[in-house]
């Protein structure tokens, strides 16, 4: 239900990412999603890969503020209006999102949200049959 | 009054503010007594030299009262500025040290040519800060309307100044600037205004802004020079005649020193600037090193006083840093930053002036064990910025904008100013 | 060394009848006195009244009475009746909105202020061995330089510690041995949670003995809350700029109410509608005349301030009358944090904004014992520039702070997101509960 994540502290200089997505280059790491939060004088580089703990400890040992973090991976059916209605669940329960993100990945909408509420955000993906995938799914390389 | 007449008094006083010092503060007493002399030892103003001196030091590690000489019960007010950790430097003082304060601001701007048909307003900060009160008592002494503005809220003091035809203000020389800028902003004109003297101190400034300031404002800038640890504003002020900077030195004795020799420098050459109070009774100081680099001036002043000047503020014997007015030591923001278990020991000052406002930007690095998955996102680092800042705020009095860098990013430092970036041309 | 209980025994125990005569006396001169500016020539003119019309106190109710807006349709100096060479300080309200409110004092004034405030301090119970940290705005607010200066006239040693800097006040209180505090209640709270973090408690860790608070509407529940904190007793004073600034009123160790000084102000309630008196006891807009003032004196001058009469006596010994904690204003305007607001500032500076909507909500709320104010306000078109919005933000903020010098919570929200009213729009919710 929920897959690792990486959270890399960004400075906004030239540089900074380029120096990230390097190491995990070397590293031979594949990124599979990954978005920016930006604000006026930093980012938050938020990705999923292939091998986290790994590319963890990788990025670690070159001293890059990263950390590790699990984040519910919902799965979707790729079509119009599939997001909002498992996000009105969520909402619903009055569960609330810190952020979210999505992508395709083997032909479906992976829906990634981070929430404070964990067991309740556990309680209701069961209750309501959503369908999801775990870091064992992502493995597989997404042929499927 | 003659050289000699002032010189006699000069030599009266000290050996009584000496022999009170005696008396009366432990600290001093030990010092003379280790260095085999009495007070009356002390007879004439030359015998100055025979004295010890006092540094910030001495203040900081006698905090908060250690260096008082009156009892507590004739002090009735309280200063205080920045000291190099932080402990800040504290002052209190006796009604009669207010007295002599305000005496002494009523000369300053009586030189510059204020009256009591004037309208003044003291746009230096109120409260802990010397500026605002200082310059606020000697304006209500010789009868002009003071408007205590202070800092802050700039659109509508520009309004009142136009408004109510103020005809003098008293203020950091950057201040100045900025109300210019706000002024031409705001669509008031130099006509529309009345200004004509203004008096700026609390930070350093050349003759281009000097210049600049009475172009945009239209009045005449004089100096006004002071520090807390000998009384606030009013030490030294300009005349009409703005050669040097006459020193009240029937109150404040002055010498230039070597910085390093700690040898006196003969008139006319640059060194350390150095006072003893003469008559203070709340905290009276012996020979107290300010930091301040500049040169004295002998001879009858054009305006027929005779009183000895300095020059210009040159420079620093040490790393203060005087933003917006205030002093900051980069040591200040070391112990802030090294009390906060979220940051690597490694910190940047860096000042600049934008709009010709000073600002401060205080960069810091994370600590990667920090980073984690509780603490990645933008709320959480908004926190720890806050948090960080609001720290900085209370140990410098002044606002710092916070910038984290990424782990190892900061240069590692090797000597003291290597944690500091000055952008300011001053 | 033993004291009086009284810092001026003679005028502050005068009986009923002593304290009427001297008003009267008073008020005869003042009534002269106002007559030299052309706003109340013109005012008593128009009413068809002279000076000797005043021949009882109650001839009071004869005279017109003087608002908010004459201050300002009169800005800057209209109201003076001194040469301006005579005044040696100038107070104005905060605001750039329309004319700024300007106060005028000669040295006479100020020493008269520093009298009252040093005679409110004496009364509960501070003497020249006190150390008093005065931990309010100083500058064009009046409770700064207001206190500084009437701390220093008792004698005590003063600290202008000024507001804000949590840290570094409680680093005062103990260092110093602080035994007095003034501040306003909602910053007594955020004090005592500052100290709370930092493992200091007030009883144990601190030579506190006395609170002075006022400068912003509260509760007796709050007060009450601020003594358990900080155990010790808090004080409310009453005072306003338009009058000199705190000393105009403060309770005395009974805590029964505040005693208004009366050899300095002439005190009526009336009704805010009819302007009729009302009678002790009943709730109605405080109106004060100036007893004493040279450079600005102000005759019936409506305060806004809803209050009622307690009594006119008291077990301390004051005669003087003694009068309800604010209960509210028959006015729009927002106290906050010692600072006043009116909705009407707060709209001028979003309506620069060309980014954002019509509509807004200004949401007031005690949150951890801090007041706090949230401006939600809805942004005129979407867009997706994250950095922009976070500027945007920024820069109502500063604008804001500009113009009320407060900094307020800005939440931008989508439009027509807040609640339409039909008629009059709600502008205001306050939360917090200031007025019981």
């Amino acid at each position: 239900m929920t897959i690792n994540q990486l959270s890399i502290f960004i400075e906004n200089r030239s540089g900074t990412l380029v120096k990230v997505l390097d190491i995990l280059k070397q590293s031979g790491i594949q990124i599979i999603a990954s978005t920016i939060a930006d604000t006026a004088e930093y980012g938050i580089y938020r990705l999923i890969c292939s091998e986290p703990s790994r590319a963890y400890q990788e990025l670690k040992d070159a001293g890059v503020a990263v950390a590790l973090s699990d984040v519910f991976a919902l799965e979707l059916d790729n079509e119009p209006g599939k997001a909002a209605d498992a996000v009105r669940i969520i909402s619903d329960a009055d569960i609330s999102i810190t952020y979210m993100y999505t992508f395709l990945w083997g032909g479906k909408g992976i829906l990634i949200f981070r929430t404070d509420q964990t067991e309740k955000a556990h309680d209701v993906i069961l209750q309501h049959h959503l369908s999801f995938i775990d870091e064992n799914d992502l493995a597989g390389g997404g042929e499927n | 009054m003659s050289r000699d007449e002032m010189s006699a008094l000069q030599g009266k006083r000290l050996h009584k503010i000496v022999e009170y010092v005696y008396h009366n503060v432990p600290f001093y007493r030990h010092k003379l007594q280790s260095m085999d002399i009495t007070p009356d030892d002390i007879q004439t103003i030359d015998d100055i030299v025979k004295l010890p001196f006092t540094t910030k030091k001495d203040l900081r590690d006698n905090y908060p009262f250690g260096l008082q000489a009156a009892p507590q019960s004739e002090i009735i007010r309280i200063h205080a500025s920045s000291g190099t950790t932080g402990n800040p430097t504290i002052v209190g003082y006796t009604r009669k040290d207010i007295g002599v304060w305000t005496e002494c601001m009523a000369r300053c701007l009586t030189a510059y040519g204020v009256g009591r048909n004037d309208i003044f307003s003291v746009s230096y900060g109120y409260g802990l800060f010397t500026g605002g009160l200082g310059a606020h008592n000697g304006v209500e002494m010789i009868g002009a309307a003071v408007v205590p503005a202070s800092t802050g809220n700039t659109e509508k003091h520009a309004r009142l100044i136009r408004d109510l035809g103020i005809t003098g203000i008293a203020c950091t020389p950057s201040y100045a600037l900025y109300l210019a800028e706000t002024m031409e902003k705001m669509g008031i004109t130099k006509d529309q205004i009345h200004l004509r003297v203004g008096a700026f101190g609390a930070e350093p400034w050349t003759e281009n802004m000097r210049a600049e300031i009475q172009k945009r404002l239209g009045l005449k800038g004089y100096n006004l020079y002071g520090l807390s640890e000998i009384m606030g504003p009013s030490v030294s002020y300009e005349c009409q005649e703005q050669h040097g900077s006459h020193i009240n030195e029937d109150h404040f004795y002055p010498e230039v020193i070597n910085p390093v020799t700690l040898e006196p420098l003969p008139k006319g050459q640059t060194g350390e600037l150095v006072f003893t109070t003469l008559t203070k009774e709340g905290m009276p100081v012996l020979r107290y090193r300010t930091r301040d680099l500049c040169s004295l001036m002998d001879g009858q002043c054009g305006c027929g006083r005779t009183s000895v000047r300095m020059s210009r503020i040159e420079g620093r014997s040490d790393d203060m840093l005087i933003i917006r007015g205030i002093n900051v030591f980069p040591s200040q923001v070391e112990s802030v930053v090294l009390s906060m278990k979220e940051f690597a020991p490694r910190y940047m000052l860096i000042v600049d002036r934008v709009n010709n406002l000073d600002t401060l930007q205080v960069q810091v690095e994370l600590r990667q064990e920090y980073f984690t998955s509780t603490f990645d996102t933008p709320a959480a680092i908004d926190e720890l910025e806050k948090r960080l800042a609001a720290r900085l705020k209370s140990v410098l009095s002044i606002g710092a904008k916070v910038q984290l860098k990424a782990p190892g990013t900061i240069e590692r430092s090797q000597g003291k100013s290597a944690h500091v970036i000055d952008k300011r041309k001053i | 060394m033993t004291y009086s209980p009284y810092f001026n025994p003679e005028l502050e125990t005068m009986t009923r009848q002593q304290i009427e005569a001297l008003q009267l006396e008073r008020l005869q001169k003042t009534v002269r006195h106002c007559l030299k500016n052309e706003f109340y020539q013109k005012k008593f003119k128009e009413m068809g009244i002279t000076p000797d019309d005043i021949k009882t106190l109650a001839d009071v109710r004869k005279l017109p009475f003087t608002t908010k807006a004459d201050l300002r349709e009169t800005y800057p100096f209209g109201m003076s009746c001194v040469p301006l060479r005579d005044c040696v300080r100038l107070h104005s309200s905060s605001g750039t909105t329309g004319n700024p409110t300007v106060i005028l004092h000669t040295q006479k004034d100020l020493d008269e202020w520093a009298n009252q405030v040093a005679r409110n301090l004496w009364m509960v119970g501070l003497r020249p061995d006190d150390v008093f940290q005065n931990s309010s705005g100083y500058g064009m607010f009046t409770g700064g330089l207001g206190f500084q200066y009437g701390a220093e006239r008792l004698g005590m040693l003063t600290v202008p510690a000024a507001a804000g800097n949590s840290l570094r006040q409680i680093k005062f209180i103990r260092d110093f041995g602080t035994t007095a505090i003034h501040a306003v209640p909602s910053y007594v709270t955020r004090l005592y949670e500052v100290m709370q973090e930092q493992g200091v408690d007030p009883r144990r860790d601190t030579k506190l003995k006395v609170l002075a608070i006022g400068a912003e509407p509260h509760s007796e529940e709050q007060r009450q809350r601020i003594q358990d904190m900080m155990g010790v007793k808090a004080y409310n004073s009453f005072g306003m700029s338009e009058m000199c600034g705190p000393g105009v009123g403060f309770e005395c160790p009974e805590q029964n109410g505040l005693h208004f000084w009366e050899d300095y102000y002439i005190v009526e309630i009336v009704d805010p509608e009819t302007l009729e008196p009302m009678p002790d006891g009943e709730i109605g807009e405080l109106v004060l005349t100036t007893l004493c003032r040279q450079a600005m004196p102000l005759l019936r001058y409506r305060t806004r301030d809803l209050t009622r009469v307690l009594g006119r006596s008291c077990p301390c010994g004051r005669n003087h009358i003694r009068l309800d904690r604010m209960r509210g204003r028959s006015d729009d305007m927002m106290v906050l944090r010692g600072v006043n607001i009116f909705p009407i500032q707060i709209e001028k500076i979003l309506m620069q904004f060309p980014q954002l909507g019509n509509n807004y909500l200004i949401t007031l709320t005690t949150d951890d014992n801090n007041d706090n104010m949230t401006v939600e306000v809805e942004l005129a078109e979407g867009t997706d520039d994250y950095k922009a919005l976070q500027e945007l933000e920024k820069e109502i903020r500063r604008r804001l702070k500009d113009e009320i010098l407060l900094t307020p919570i800005v939440r931008l929200v989508s439009r027509g997101t807040l609640p339409v009213s039909e008629g009059k729009a709600v502008r205001v919710v306050d939360k917090r509960k200031v007025y019981q």
